[in-house]
């Protein structure tokens, strides 16, 4: 196979021979379409390092996914009893354990909902607003319904986790944190 | 014999290589993100699948960028050999 040689020779990118070029680019004359090459070669090799990380976090998300499913389901907890909590009413608790904080509200006497605190956003703490029937995040401003606990406005795309509660005589019980999309 | 490709034909390879390479990147962002949601979403079946096809996205970049080392093996080896 016949090699052009002339195209490893150093090519300004105005084409002109290097006699014609001005006196600093001859003193330090750059290949420009070798080095356009290496320098998509190198971005190319970057690019599947990133696919890479990528792969990674995709093992590392089976790994936890792997433990939540191995774990022992939290334990039931009493939380509070009904006197407790008065119509209209809200209460932070601690569920499954002391650093997920927790909601128990009672918008009316007949019904008790229980829900993390934490924004499905960026885990601010949620507040309740039992007057306009939601749950409003201060950060952002988004807001979540309060017989559902699904977002209503603002950035939060997945309802809050439920706690699911149990009651045993006037006393109110967590036993699980049902994850909803 | 080994083909010696010219430098705008081995240009045209890179560029090609790359813009492959940066759509199985994109697809594997997307395909993390909607991972991740469905995992604090609770759902436990899809991180697996993900993981397995994200698998094979860096197994073809892997291919990809081996046929890059050598297309400027080949050259340097044919280089040498004249």
């Amino acid at each position: 196979m016949q090699h052009d040689d002339s195209e490893e020779l150093s090519l300004a990118p105005n084409g002109l021979p290097l006699s014609d070029q001005p006196r600093w680019r001859q003193d330090f004359p750059i290949d420009v379409p070798q080095d356009n090459y290496i320098s998509r070669r190198e971005f190319t090799k970057f690019l599947v390092l990133t696919s890479a990380a990528f792969t990674a976090g995709q093992g590392w998300i089976v790994l936890k996914n792997w433990q939540r499913e191995g774990a022992a389901p939290p334990p039931a907890q009493k939380i509070a009893t009904l006197a407790e909590i008065p119509v209209g009413g809200a209460l932070v608790f601690y569920y499954p354990n002391d650093h997920e904080p927790c909601l128990l509200l009672r918008p009316d006497a007949e019904t008790l909902v229980a829900y993390s605190q934490k924004c499905t956003h960026l885990s601010c703490a949620v507040m309740p607003d039992l007057e306009n029937q939601r749950i409003h995040c201060p950060c952002h401003n988004g807001s979540f319904s309060v017989a559902e606990g699904r977002p209503l406005e603002g950035p939060p795309q997945r309802p809050l986790p439920r706690i699911v509660l149990e009651l045993q005589g006037d006393e109110i019980y967590a036993t699980g944190v049902e994850l909803r999309t | 014999m080994k083909q010696r490709f010219t430098r705008s034909q081995k240009m045209t390879i890179v560029q090609g290589i790359l813009c492959i390479v940066l759509i199985i990147d994109i697809l594997q962002l997307w395909l993390l993100t909607a991972t991740m949601n469905s995992y604090l979403g609770g759902d436990s079946g899809v991180p697996l699948p993900a993981a397995l096809f994200s698998l094979i996205c860096l197994g073809l970049n892997l291919g990809l960028l081996r046929f890059l080392y050598k297309l400027d093996r080949n050259n340097a080896s044919s280089k040498g050999g004249q």
